[in-house]
Formats: structure tokens, sequence, C-alpha cells
């Protein structure tokens, strides 16, 4: 007998989603629906207000990637202007850009991900002592380990169950067979559970030294950034580079050794592909190396697409080759067409039945208010795997040595050589944002050091002056980068100073999308077969799968004209600046 | 119109007092004092609450200094404007605040207030988790999911009828039945369950622009017919703390607050506590010198901007915005917005996206207006929305030292 399942909410993510599975008799997963619960509407409400304020509105989409959809609008629109920002400017914003990914990258594996893998009443078991050399297996200088420190995290969640009460800890899948750590495994990971809540609010800081604050930064403009007295003081530098300096050993201490740990636990998931999904994979490229036009310039991340897990083969990308269609989504129409060309007129259908007090979603009909996107007739996955996978397929010298490295490492851990196909799993897809994360922070220290250089020499300028009059009358853009979660472009419309045309196309709308109008999956339905629940009850297993992608559904849904208005016209010519 | 304006009129304006009473005399304090010993009593020996439970073993177990827990007593008393003399009574009611449990549920949100509760510093957020308040819902920090989140959250209603806090984060959207944002099992819409949730609280507290007056989904046209809570919660106490995100330190006080009297703080007319929103930004603001010696920044990037001018015609709304940024700032003080030399969006205050969240002072904006249409100029947008202050200002500065340049880009 097959069991049709709901999980609604999905919590620990941001945004609204829900997840509907159906089971086979042994408990495996053998189909599954995304669903996306909310939307707002941001770009209708864009339409008509000056270029030049929407980045701070366009920010709002996301509190979580917060500051990633500020800069790509500001991208598009300089794009759009032809300006390109002075030095200072470029490497301000990498350096909030790449705070962003260190800590929100680190919040995700400890905060949202991190009880999907630990199972935080097996600590109370543990014995520290033991802890401390488990500890010293992953790292040859553990992140604050010792009998002490186990201790007394152990003393704390003592109490804390105690208390009769367990909070945010409350009626959790506590002593489900799929947590498979031992407790002292455990206990090392809610320890820096701890830390990683501290050490957050310090990489926070750095966001907001440079961008005012965070959430929701504020120093980005159109032709540059404003924080001109942050990067003319060398001390305020300094401050940057300290929490930076912080925030890395975190990250090689405690978070890489972590995620080497749950990867030696859980490698025989891994080395089945558990999770793994599409296997076509996006990345647009970011993080500007020069100072050359941004299409143009060198990233650290590159872009191009790879398809079929194969790794011998990228292909360049080019944006008409971008489609969604809505025919499961909760729009009018059925056509496939490129985003800027397509219609978008709400046309809620709700839920198929509801019964004993549960609704179950018309799988059939339409299902979410997120479209389904596709990359030249092929569903592909986007964020920090598919940088990792694009980048290692294109040869990146940075990337290789980064993904080799880790992989290094964890063969001589689990005392096998662990091929790179295991990244294509749930745990790879974890792996890679930590991988990423690492070298983004040794890379930040190259930017910081660079910026103060170059304010040393006396280059202080920040902004590039254009004639807004001018450029403004009839002009049109795009931000194409990397959000931490993945591809995300921004598309701007501009005609006498005014937003005419606006259009988002986000990560969560490439991994959270319905099936398309060809009934294939997206990429969290996908990578959800097969995975098997060792309690039907408790869907740890799926949470841990759709938790790997680091769901942002708010970014996802926001894509409405609700007057039914045709969307204006948007010629895109990718090729003559190629992304 | 601004010639009939003269000097003495904007010296009106900038001189004119706060309207935060920072000292209310002491027969006022004396009997605040005896209230919320009484409440600390009442607290202290409620038979019912689901705790036995004792900070300071926690604290001592933790390892966490007396002393730092009393500097941070003094900071939370004087954010609170009571005199020093209250500080055994916040500490008492640190000690107790885990009694108060707190419901924390999202809608029409992107969690940027949620990612600002995790950046608190006085209490650290694992303090604040582990040791003072009991979380006992918030989706993005909770170990369950799916039926398991939803039992949890009964769970926490019924054990705390009537005595939780409830916190709600993002608008609700009311056109076509709601049916813009669901959620759990059963489909239920955002209108009903914060209807649901909130009807068994003590005092439902707002938290963030959205949630308070409607923020980005009810900018215009507002296609979901977003609206804050005190459009759907009626007949409760209802505490506005608006910002995007709002200050931590602003939602924690206002926990502290009611803990410690067991009532809500002051409110002024849109609900949001006096004691973090009684404040002007420009009243306080560490540029206000350059203000009035006259000195703007006139571009982004120039001299003025390297000097740390004045922001005002870079689009500032620093003196129309009630807020305590200026004075506590961000991130542990780490800056704001005009630190960073951007300036400030008013986003503390009704429809600001759609009054002030622009690089332009009021007068040139290119603002769509509530309306839905676009307006140019002050003239066709009519005087409604523009306050003394701002003429007042506009004045100022045009009357002030310029560079002979443009006032920036929308000048037409």
């Amino acid at each position: 007998m097959s069991k049709h399942i709901v999980i609604d909410p999905i919590t620990r993510i941001e945004g609204h989603l829900r997840i509907e599975a159906t089971l086979d008799d042994t408990g495996k997963v053998t189909e599954a629906f995304s669903s996306a619960t909310m939307f707002r509407g941001i770009e209708e409400i864009l339409k008509g207000r000056d270029p030049r304020d929407a980045g701070l509105l366009t920010m709002r989409i996301c509190g979580v990637c917060t500051g990633t959809h500020y800069q790509r609008s500001i991208e598009a629109v300089e794009h759009a202007f032809k300006v390109n920002i002075p030095k200072n400017a470029r490497l301000v914003r990498n350096l909030v850009q790449g705070a962003l990914y260190v800590h929100d990258h680190t919040v995700h594996f400890y905060h949202l991900h991190g009880l999907d893998w630990v199972d935080v009443t097996a600590i109370l078991k543990a014995d520290p002592k033991k802890a401390v050399e488990v500890a010293k297996q992953y790292s040859d200088n553990p992140w604050n380990s010792s009998e002490g420190v186990y201790r007394a995290v152990q003393d704390r969640v003592a109490k804390f169950v105690k208390q009769g009460r367990l909070g945010i800890f409350g009626n959790g899948y506590w002593g489900n067979k799929a947590y498979k750590l031992s407790p002292e495994e455990s206990l090392v990971i809610v320890s820096h559970y701890l830390d990683a809540l501290q050490e957050q609010r310090d990489m926070a800081r750095m966001m907001a030294i440079f961008g005012g604050k965070m959430p929701h930064p504020q120093s980005f403009v159109v032709g540059g950034v404003t924080c001109v007295q942050d990067i003319e003081n060398p001390a305020r530098i300094a401050e940057f580079k300290a929490h930076l300096k912080r925030a890395r050993e975190f990250v090689k201490r405690a978070y890489i050794p972590d995620v080497l740990l749950a990867g030696k636990v859980y490698a025989s998931e891994a080395l089945a592909g558990e999770g793994g999904g599409l296997g076509s994979y996006m990345s647009y490229g970011d993080f500007r190396l020069d100072d050359n036009d941004f299409y143009k310039s060198a990233k650290l991340f590159p872009s191009g697409v790879v398809l079929n897990k194969d790794l011998s083969k990228v292909l360049e990308l080019d944006q008409t080759k971008i489609t969604e269609d809505v025919t499961h989504s909760w729009y009018k129409g059925s056509e496939v067409l490129h985003p800027l060309k397509g219609k978008t007129e709400p046309e809620y259908t709700g839920f198929a039945k509801k019964e004993n007090g549960v609704a179950y979603l018309d799988t059939k009909g339409k299902y979410s208010w997120i479209k389904a996107p596709t990359y030249a007739d092929n569903r592909v996955e986007v964020g920090p795997l598919a940088r990792m996978v694009v980048g290692y397929a294109k040869g990146d010298k940075r990337i290789k040595e980064y993904v080799d490295g880790t992989f290094a490492a964890l063969s001589k851990i689990v005392g096998m050589q662990v091929p790179l196909t295991a990244l294509f799993s749930t745990v790879g897809r974890t792996a890679a944002r930590a991988i990423e994360t690492s070298m983004m922070s040794d890379v930040m220290m190259d930017w910081v050091d660079e910026l103060a250089k170059n304010t040393a020499s006396g280059d202080l300028s920040t902004w590039t002056e254009f004639n807004f009059d001018t450029v403004a009358k009839d002009a049109e853009g795009w931000g194409m980068a990397e959000a931490p979660r993945g591809a995300l472009g921004h598309w701007v419309k501009i005609k006498d100073g005014k937003i005419e045309n606006y259009q988002c196309v986000v990560p969560s709308t490439w991994n959270a999308g319905p099936r398309d109008t060809k009934g294939r999956p997206g990429a969290y339905e996908a990578s959800l077969v097969g995975v098997k629940l060792s309690n039907p009850e408790q869907p740890l297993e799926i949470l841990k799968t759709i938790h790997s992608f680091d769901p942002c559904i708010a970014c996802a849904v926001h894509i409405v004209d609700t007057k039914g208005k045709k969307l204006g016209e948007f010629r895109v010519d990718p090729l003559s600046r190629s992304c | 119109m601004f010639s009939t304006c003269s000097e003495s009129a904007i010296n009106t304006v900038f001189t004119a007092p706060s309207t935060v009473l920072t000292n209310r005399g002491e027969g006022y304090y004396r009997s605040l004092f005896e209230k919320c010993r009484n409440r600390l009593d009442v607290l202290k020996n409620e038979s019912t609450s689901a705790y036995d439970f004792n900070l300071h073993e926690t604290l001592e177990l933790n390892d966490i200094s007396r002393r730092d827990f009393l500097k941070w007593v003094s900071a939370a008393t004087a954010t609170l404007m009571l005199p020093a003399y209250f500080e055994p009574l916040v500490a008492e009611a640190a000690e107790l605040m885990n009694r108060v449990p707190v419901i924390w549920i999202e809608l029409q949100d992107c969690a940027g207030n949620s990612e600002a509760l995790l950046r608190t510093a006085s209490p650290t957020i694992d303090d604040l988790l582990f040791d003072i308040i009991s979380l006992e819902y918030h989706e993005t920090l909770m170990a369950a999911a799916g039926f398991q989140a939803e039992k949890q959250l009964e769970d926490g209603v019924n054990t705390f009828k009537g005595k939780y806090i409830l916190f709600v984060e993002g608008s609700i959207p009311l056109a076509k039945n709601g049916i813009y944002g669901t959620i759990g099992a059963g489909g239920e819409t955002f209108v009903e369950h914060l209807k649901r949730i909130s009807n068994d609280a003590a005092a439902v507290i707002a938290v963030g622009a959205c949630a308070t007056f409607g923020g980005v989904p009810a900018a215009a046209p507002n296609p979901t017919g977003a609206v804050g809570v005190m459009d759907v919660v009626k007949g409760k106490p209802i505490i506005n703390i608006p910002a995007c995100p709002a200050n931590p330190q602003n939602m924690i006080g206002v926990v502290l607050h009611f803990v410690l009297t067991g009532q809500i703080p002051e409110l002024d007319h849109l609900y949001r506590p006096k004691f973090a929103f009684g404040y002007r930004i420009h009243d306080n603001c560490e540029r206000r010198a350059h203000f009035d010696a006259g000195e703007f920044v006139e571009k982004w990037g120039d001299a003025g901007a390297k000097n740390n001018f004045c922001l005002y015609k870079m689009g500032c709304k620093g003196p129309m915005t009630f807020n305590n940024c200026s004075i506590i700032r961000y991130n542990e003080g780490a800056n704001w917005p005009v630190g960073v030399g951007r300036g400030c969006i008013g986003c503390s205050e009704p429809d600001f996206w759609d009054k002030y969240a622009y690089e332009r002072p009021m007068a040139d904006a290119h603002i769509k207006a509530p309306t839905g249409g676009v307006e140019k100029t002050v003239d066709q947008f009519g005087m409604g929305l523009v306050t003394a202050t701002a003429i007042g200002i506009g004045i100022h500065a045009f009357a002030s030292a310029t560079t002979g340049k443009k006032a920036d880009e929308g000048d037409k």
C-alpha cells in the first residue's frame, strides 16, 4: 500500500514551503511535489518607480540572503546605464557579499540543517573525554574543544531538558534511526551549534561595517557605494579583517571538520547518490576579480551549465535558452516562454481535496506559486554544488584545489578513495557549500588587503558619476550573478527615468519549482525520489535532503502581474555581452 | 511658498522638545517601582508555571560572570528609560523572563526580523533561547516540521493560554479571501492562522515593517491586499516594533518591559513603544552639526561625503523618522545607515516605501503615490504628505551654502 504524506510547514528554511510525497511499502519515496504557499508581487510594486530605488526594495525579497538582491538589482541598473563602478566599490561589494556567504552558509549548516544530522538529546549519553578524541580525528586543532567545554554544553542541555519544555527543540524527531552519529560525535557538533550562534553575530558585523546594518544593508547605490568614512579609516578595515580572521578560523576548525565527520558517517548514502536528483547544474558566475565591465571580468565562480553529471563538457551560458512554464503553477496559460515574455496572471485553483483536516495538492493540476524554469529544455539545479561542479568541470584552478583537497581529506578519514561522484548527493550538496565557504573566507583576506592598499594609496573614489536624465531615457539591463543559494537574475527595462518592467528569476525558482509542462520534476522533487524513510511518521530524511538545498522560498515567489496585463515585450540580447 | 517660511519657523521645528519624557518626576517612578515590585512577586509565586528554574544557577553553571549580567542589566535599564535604582528589579525581571512563553509566527515575510533576532548581543541569542525566554514556536529555528510543528504550536497555545506573547513577522494578505498565503497541513490562510493563534495571546507584538504597517507587500499598488497585524487582530494589546528589520534591542526591550510591569510599554499613536520610537533620528544624528552648519553631501562620493557631511540632500529622511537607531545603531553598534553614508529611508514609518525610500529630498522625488500613480513634484503630489518639518528642512537646505551645482540628479 502506498502512502501519501504531507509536510507543511517545512521549518528551518526561509519562507513557506510544503512537500507532499508518496511512499511505497518500504517507506521509499516514489514521487514528490514541492509547493510554495505564499506570494507578494514585488515586481508589480516596482513598476513606475525610479530605478535607483529598486535595489532597496528588491532586497526585501529575502532577509536571509539579504543584500544579494540589492546588489543584483543595482548591477542590473548599472548594466542598463552602462556605468562601471570604481575599484573600491567593487571590493566593498565583494566583501559584503562574501561576508554574506560565510555568514549564511555557517548559519545554514548549524542552525537550519544541523538538526537533520544530529540528535540533540543523544549528547546526554556522551562521554566528554571521548568527544575530545573524536574532534581530533577531523582537525589538527579542533575549535573550542576540551573536556570542560563539552561537559558544560552537556550540562546546559541537560538543564534545559530538565525544565520540562524543550523550546525550539520540542517535538523534534529525536531517537529516529536515521540519526547515525555517535553521542560523542553529536556532542562535538552541538557544541559548535552553540559556538556558531556567537560567531554568526560577528560574521554579520562584517556586513554591517561596510553595509550599515545586517540584515538589509544600505550602502550600495547605482554607480558605487557610500561607505567612504568606513574605508578611509584603516582601523575600520582592520576591524573587518579581525572579524574575518576569526570567521575563517571557525570555518576551518569547526565547519569543515564537522562536514567531514558527517561525510564519513553518511558515506554510504553519499556513494549511493541518495538525494542527488537532477544531476544537471547551472551557474551564472560571480565575484569580479578585476575592474573590467561586469560581464567581461574574470570571476571567482565561472559561469556555465553541466548536464547529466558529465564533467567532461560545459555548455557556455546563453540566457535566451532560459524558459519558464506555468502548467503546474497558479498562473494562467500553458506556453513555455522566456521569463520576460511570460504572462503571469494569477489563477489560484486551491487544493484538490481536504480529508480529516488535511488538504492535498492538486498534483495533476496547478499546485505552487513558483513557476517551472528550464535551461535549453533541461531542468537544472543551482547553488553551491552547481558552482563547484561547473567550476571543476571548467578546470578552474582554485575551485579544483579546494574540492580535491576536501576529497583527499575525506578519503584519508574514510580509508578509501572517495570518488568525485559522491558530490551528486544530499551529503555532497552540503559538502560543496562548506568547501565554498572555506574558499570564500580565504579569498576575502586578499580582497580586504587589496582594499586597504588601494585606499592607502590615496584612491578614495567610491562612485561613478552619470547623467541620470540621459542614461535613464530608454535602457535595459540585467544583473545575473550568484546568490548564496545559486543563480540569481534581475532584469530591468527603464523608460523616461522610471521602471517599465522588472523581472527576477531566483535560485529557488530553479530548485523548488514544480513539474514542467512535460511532467518533469524540479530539483527538490527529483532529489526526493528514492529517499527512504525509516519512520514515515517522522520524515527526517526528506527534511535533510530538502534542507541540503537551503530553501529560500520568499525569493522564489514574487512574480505576478495581478491585473493580468501583458508584461512589456523584453528583448534579450545576451550574446553581445556574454555572461 | 517656501519664501513665506522664515528662519524662525525653521528654528521652531528643530528646537521643539522631543515627544519623550526622559524624566517624569520622583512620584511617577516611585509608584511604578511599587507596581513592578508587586508584578514580580506575582510572577515569582505563580503556581501554574511550567518551570522550576533559576537563572542564578544557570549563570554560574555556564560560567557567565555575574558582572557581565549586571552590565547588561544596567544597559537594559537605561534603554527602558528608568532610573538606576530600577536595576535590581530589571535583574529580577530578567531572571523571571523564562516564565513568559513566546510564540513567533511568520506570514508574508522575508525572515529579516528572525535574522535580526539572531544578532542580539545583550543578551546573546543562545542565552536568550536557553536561559531567558521560552521560545515555544519559531519556524526558522525549530527542530520539528510538518505535523510535529503544528502540534508544538497547539501545545504552546494550550499550555500557556492567555499568557504567551505572540510575535508576528510579516504582513497579512487579505485579497481574494487570503489565498496569497496558506500554512499547515490543513491549508489555513494566514489571516485565519493569525486570528486563531492571537486569540489566546496575552499581547501581540508586530515586529518589522510588514507586520506593523504592511511594509513591502503593501507598497503601491499592494497586489495582495496586504495589511499589518493591527488591521486584523482586535481586542488585544498590540505593540508595533517597526523598522526593516526591527532592531533586536527593541524586541528584547518590549519583552523585558512586559515581564517587569505586566503591562505593555507606553506607546505612541502608532502603537510604537516610546522608549524606542520617541526619538527623531535627526535629533540624535552624529551628522546633525553639519546640517546646522549647512554642510551637505551633494553627490555620492564627493568631498562632503568624505567629510561625513549631512545626507539630507541625498534623501536622508532622518528628520521625518522616529526610531532610536541614531542612538543604539545596529549589530552591536557596528554601524547604521547614516554612519555608512547612505542616510535614513524612514523604515519605521508607515508607508515609507511610497513616501520616503528614495535617494533624493522629498520635493524632488520620483515617487509612486499610494494611489498607484506616479508623481514628480511636491505640487503634483499634494501637500498632504509633506510635513512642516519637511518644508522647514527644504528651505534650510536650499538656503545653505552649496557648491552651486544641482542638488541632485532628480532636480529639474
